[in-house]
Formats: C-alpha cells, structure tokens, sequence
C-alpha cells in the first residue's frame, strides 16, 4: 500500500502552475530567510574584524567615554537564561511529572489535572508584555520591601522568564515522557508500582536526550526574550554583584540603545548584540536537531 | 514498598510546583484583569471622543486605546499579508513536494527561524532601513509595512510548521484513493488534500496572528511609538496594543494613564486567549473530521 503512494508520479499535464507557485513562495521565504542572516552577518562584521579598545570587546559600557563593551551583557543574559532554566526547567519537569501521574483515580482528581493541563497551554499563548506589565506592578514591589533592593533584579526577571518558558518545557517533556510512561505502564502496575514511582526509577533515567532538549529549547526561549528583562531586571550595564542587582541583557541592550539613539559606535555594539543572539540561537537549534528531541 | 529521600522530595516537589506555579499564573493575571476589567468600556477606547467619529476617522483620539488597537489591527493583516503565502508554500512544500535532502536544508532553516529571537527580527528591519538610507533612498524610514514585513519573518516558521502538520495528517486513504483515480499530482493537491488540510492550516494562520498581535520586540526597532494617532499609510508611523502597555509601564506620569495600561494589558490578554480558543477548536474540529480514516 505504501508503495503505491510512493511510485505515485503525475503525468506532467495539468496544473503546472499550481506546483511553480508553490515554489515560487519557497523561494520568496528562502529569499527572506537568507537576507536575514546576510544582513546580520555583513552589519556585525565590521565590528567584529575592528576590535582593539573601546570595540565590543571589553567590559566597560560607556557611551560617553567612548567605550562600548557588550561582554557585560554577554554575560548578563547567559546569566539571566541560565538562573531561568535552572528554576523553569525543574518546576517544568516536576509539574510535568505530577501531570503524567494522577495518584487516586478519583473524578475530582482528573478533573484538576485537566485543569492544570489546560492552564498550561493558555500560558503559551499570555504575550511577554503582559507577563512584563503584570509584574511590574506586583512582583516588583514584592521583592523590593520582601528582600531589598530596588525590585528590578536578576531574581525578578529570573522568575518571570521561568513561568514564561514553563510551558514549552512541559510540552516538550509531555510529549517525550508521555508515550514512555504508557509503555512501561502496565508491566509497572502488575510490580505494583505507582505511576510516580515509574517515573522516577524508570523512564526519567532512560530518557536523557528529551530532558536535554527540553533545557536547551527552555535556554533559547530566554536569552531571545526581550520585553521581560528589558522591563524586570533592572538594564545596568554591568556584572551583577548578587541576585539582587540589577542586569542588562543583550536583548534589552538592543532595544536601549536604538531608542536612545546614540549612533555611531554604538550601533556597532547593537549589530554585533544581534549577531550574539544568531550565534546562541543557531547552537541551540542545532543542538536540538542532533538530539532530535524537537515537539 | 521502601522509598528513598530522592524519591521522596521528588513526590513532594511535584505537589508544589502544581500547586505554585497555577497560583502565581492565577495570582498575576488575577491581579492584571481586577484591575484592567472595571476600567474597560466606552472610555477606555474612546477617550472623550465620540466613538462614531472616532470610528470613521472624523475626530482624533487623544485619551484612549483606539489608535493603538487600529495599529495592531493593521499591523496584523498586513503581516498576514505577506506572510500568508510564503508561509503556507512553504508548509505545502515540505510536507508534499520536497526530496529528502531539501526537507532536511529546509526544515532545518524553518526550524532556526522558528527558535529566533524576536529581537534579531526587529534589529533586521532596522538593518535594512539603514542600508536603504546609505544608498538608494536617502528618506527612508522606519513604519508600517516595514514592521509588518519583520513579523511576517518571525511568523513564517509557525505557519509552515502548522500547514506541514495538516498536510501529514491528511489520511492515506486519500491519498491512495487519488491515486487510483488518476489525478495529477497538482490536481490532488490542490483539490483534494489542501481542502482536506484546511482547517489545520486555518488553525496555524490564527495561532500566526496570535503571535503578530502580542509581539514588542520587533515594533520597537521599525516604527511603532506612543503618540501616532491612526497610521498614516503603509510607510507612516503606528501605535500598537503591546507597544503601549511597555510604554506605560515606564513612562505612566499619573494613575489614569497606569489604569490604561492595565485595561490595554487586559484587553490583549483577552485578544490572545480567544485566538488561541479559536485555534484549539478548530485543530479540534480538523483532527476529529479525520480521526479513525488514516
């Protein structure tokens, strides 16, 4: 049957046209897809090749004397993806599992853990801006009397960035854990063992690659975001001391330094945030296609 | 059966974070909608403007969310626009037309864009507007089509990637019956398994605008600002939905405006939880038509 689908070849008659259009729009996206990364590239080099003092390569972010170093915020969103992935990547995994793994078989039981899931999927479609918006006004002011500071931190938008790549973390991991636990599911209950218990002994060691590629797609999620840090953490240019000072990411830095203006060297600096965030971008989704764990 | 501490701190953290992580989502847009919800109405889009005239453009609106949800609207279909067409041909080519070697160079190129940050997007846009300046068109500048053009980059990946799906879950059956009918290739295609598809595909172009409606990153870079009014034509200036709530949240010089912010924050929450709502029902509808005929 499937051969016959295969070796299934038109006869070169009708509706040509139709297929050449199709390609022509292949075309046009490839068209974009490659300006993309050549416009990128061809603006970064410059700057790149330049170096020396005062380039993009050095620690000091200051406009005014000339200095414009993005490696602070280099480090800042590497930084700031990090923190977030640690922290969404566990409760990812950990709610993802409580999903996965109803204890009692009650309706109420069922009924909540639909509700859970369901939440979870209305959290991907929650634009950053709100999330950014809403916890201006409420996280902030919590951290800010709760554990000092001014509010707008590393923690603040850490956490922000956490419940922002839930989500994709849970999916990710539901759609490789899920079939899993089903196939072991019945040899685990005749050993008497809990969905849980299945879990944890058995298809969370043997699935390595999936609980990878659900960090690496959580880590490209957060550096790429913009409005979060940008809004949340803060935007001093330099290291931070503690997870209360404030950060600035190559996102946010981006999006600082064209509203401002400035001109010059300091679009060098911008250009060469961008290709930062290509590079990042492009590691991970290779990362991912190696490991094959995509959803 | 004896368990181990890991064992047992797993079982709790797993509680806790079902417990924690609802909470919080339930506790900031609890918080957002009480307090964006009462100050939605006439007032909230209008301003003091009468809303017929602010409608049909005959008198500008100084104090409401009007020019910003017009904008976003514009902005929207424009994006479509544009994106619509590469964007499904794109789906429609890997999931029918392209040898293995092409699926792989373009899927992969799909891929990366779809994992792109939005920003990179926006930076392109800007990018390009500085080259136009340097050479042919020394007046160029940042607006409309512009923006819209850049979103259509970021939404293409997921439009591709939905029109793919759709395609691959149109049943074989079909496929094998057109076969055995004799139709070209471009006639089944085109006649029978994109109508069979279309509903999927309908699906990802709403889950598309979802996606134009609530992005930032890219309008800051290509023309979005506070103060526009309604857009002035395709290379004009534009407010949007998300643009302003950034801008309230760091620049509200009084609480009527911050209440602003919290019903435009309120109000593209709603627009983004009904997209999506209208995307789920009709993948639902789709995946039962053909659910059982594969």
């Amino acid at each position: 049957m499937r051969n016959a689908v295969e070796s299934f070849r038109p006869e070169r008659r009708n509706g040509e046209a139709g297929l050449a259009v199709i390609h022509v729009s292949v075309a046009l996206a490839a068209a974009g897809m490659v300006l993309l990364f050549l416009m990128v590239v061809a603006f970064a080099l410059p700057a790149f090749l330049q170096g020396g003092g005062g380039g993009p390569f050095s620690w000091s972010w200051a406009p005014g004397k000339g200095e414009f170093g993005i490696l602070p915020m280099v480090a800042g969103s590497v930084l700031m993806a990090v923190l977030a992935v640690v922290s969404g990547w566990t409760l990812g995994l950990c709610l993802c599992c409580w999903l996965l793994a109803p204890d009692r078989s009650g309706k109420g039981d069922v009924l909540l853990r639909n509700l859970v899931g369901g939440m979870v999927r209305v959290m991907t479609a929650i634009p950053t801006v709100v999330y950014g918006f809403a916890a201006v006004f409420l996280l902030t002011p919590v951290i800010r009397s709760g554990l000092g500071g001014s509010g707008f931190s590393w923690l603040t938008a850490a956490i922000m960035l956490s419940l922002l790549i839930l989500p994709t973390v849970v999916l990710v991991l539901q759609a490789g854990l899920g079939p899993r636990l089903e196939s072991v599911r019945l040899a685990g209950a005749a050993a008497g063992l809990t969905r849980l218990e299945l879990l944890w002994y058995l298809v969370l060691p043997s699935s390595r690659s999936t609980l990878i590629s659900a960090a690496v797609l959580g880590f490209g999620r957060a550096v790429g975001d913009t409005m979060l840090p940008l809004m949340l953490a803060g935007n001093a240019p330099v290291m931070p001391e503690t997870l209360l000072s404030s950060l600035r990411t190559l996102t946010a830095h981006m999006a600082l330094v064209t509203s401002n203006e400035v001109g010059g060297a300091a679009y060098d600096s911008l250009f060469m945030a961008g290709l930062f965030l290509l590079l990042i971008n492009g590691i991970v989704s290779l990362a991912i296609r190696r490991m094959g764990g995509r959803s | 059966m004896k368990h181990s501490i890991p064992f047992l701190c797993f079982r709790l953290l797993t509680g806790f974070s079902a417990a924690l992580v609802p909470t919080m989502v339930c506790v900031l847009m609890g918080y957002l909608l009480m307090r964006g919800v009462p100050v939605m109405g006439k007032e909230l889009l209008f301003g003091s403007t009468p809303p017929l005239d602010a409608v049909f453009g005959r008198a500008p609106v100084w104090d409401g969310l009007w020019p910003a949800c017009v904008g976003t609207f514009w902005l929207v279909v424009l994006t479509m626009l544009l994106a619509l067409f590469p964007g499904t041909g794109c789906g429609i080519f890997l999931a029918e037309l392209a040898s293995p070697l092409q699926k792989k160079i373009l899927g992969a190129a799909v891929d990366m864009l779809a994992g792109m940050p939005s920003i990179v997007m926006g930076l392109f846009g800007f990018m390009l507007i500085l080259l136009l300046r340097h050479t042919i068109l020394p007046d160029a500048n940042t607006g409309l089509l512009l923006a819209a053009g850049c979103l259509a980059l970021l939404v293409l990946p997921v439009l591709a990637a939905s029109t793919r799906e759709a395609m691959n879950a149109v049943p074989r059956s079909l496929r094998l019956a057109a076969a055995a009918s004799g139709f070209s290739r471009s006639q089944a295609l085109f006649h029978l398994f994109l109508p069979a598809a279309a509903k999927g595909i309908l699906g990802g172009v709403v889950l598309a605008v979802g996606r134009a409606a609530e992005d930032t990153a890219v309008i800051l870079f290509t023309g979005v600002v506070a103060n526009a009014g309604l857009p002035a034509g395709l290379f004009g200036k534009f407010e949007a939905l998300s643009f302003d709530i950034y801008y309230v949240s760091s620049q509200y010089q009084n609480q009527q405006e911050l209440l602003h912010g919290f019903g435009a924050a309120a109000l593209l929450l709603g627009i983004s939880c009904l997209l999506l709502a209208i995307a789920r029902l009709l993948e639902g509808s789709f995946r039962r038509k053909w659910q059982g005929k594969a």
